[in-house]
């Protein structure tokens, strides 16, 4: 059988990235826990919206809030790393630049995930 | 890839210049830009989360920010973008499946898209303003 390869394919040898279908299919299953989590979490503030600390600190410190919110702000996080990371391989073609920003992108998400914890375990316990 | 020597320039038919977007086209674009604007917009969610968690002083803050023209003005592109990217996702749930691929149908689910994202922004203020009383 014929090599399908292309030359510059051959040189790099690299092969599969053995991943297959995981970026999508991830990307795809935090979009389907997104849909009930956000609208719990837009329907959450509707209920909240004009009212004192007082109030949001004891709504906030709701296990059942907590746990959603938790939730959320994982799938959202995860979501949102997998489809900026397609954007900049989209846009960015210079090697550096791009995994700097891949970096980068991971970093942000991780961070504004250690934040949401710190709050969130904060108003859990009345910190 | 491998290029090819290509030893003048080929002939280029006009698109960009002449092409009229459809709006499957259009709204796919959205969906990019909706959420990219949802990513920084992520950052709103956790000034208010740390706010709260913080101090009243932070929280009372934060929601004068949120309350100014533009504060209401970012809030309401937000939810905008958020719905808009919600309904986004459900239009590629059912393309997934190979349905309503068909040209007329995509273009008529792209519409409802946009129609629905703005409804739900728009219901959701509406129910927002109500829960304030005012």
């Amino acid at each position: 059988m014929a090599d399908m390869r292309t030359p510059l394919g051959k040189v790099r040898g690299l092969g599969s990235a053995h991943e297959g279908t995981d970026h999508f299919w991830r990307q795809r299953l935090t979009a389907v826990a997104n849909i009930p989590l956000f609208l719990f979490f837009v329907g959450f503030l509707i209920s909240l919206n004009g009212a004192d600390y007082a109030t949001v600190r004891q709504a906030l410190a709701n296990p059942f809030v907590t746990l959603m919110f938790g939730l959320m702000i994982f799938s959202g996080l995860y979501h949102m790393r997998l489809g900026m990371q397609v954007v900049i391989e989209d846009y960015i073609h210079g090697e550096g630049l791009k995994l700097a920003l891949i970096m980068l992108n991971t970093f942000f998400c991780i961070a504004a995930g250690a934040a949401s914890a710190y709050a969130l375990i904060r108003l859990a316990f009345g910190g | 890839m491998s290029k090819a020597a290509a030893t003048r320039a080929r002939p280029l038919s006009p698109h960009l210049t002449i092409y009229r977007p459809p709006i499957t086209m259009t709204m796919s674009i959205v969906h990019r830009i909706t959420g990219g604007a949802l990513y920084f917009g992520t950052l709103l969610l956790i000034a208010w989360l740390l706010a709260a968690a913080v101090s009243e002083e932070w929280f009372n803050l934060v929601n004068w920010a949120f309350g100014t023209w533009i504060g209401q003005l970012i809030l309401f592109g937000y939810t905008w973008a958020l719905m808009h990217h919600m309904l986004g996702g459900i239009r590629h749930f059912i393309w997934d499946t190979g349905a309503m691929l068909e040209k007329h149908t995509a273009s008529k689910v792209a519409w409802a898209t946009l129609a629905g994202s703005v409804l739900l922004t728009v219901l959701i203020w509406v129910a927002g303003y109500m829960a304030r009383g005012l």
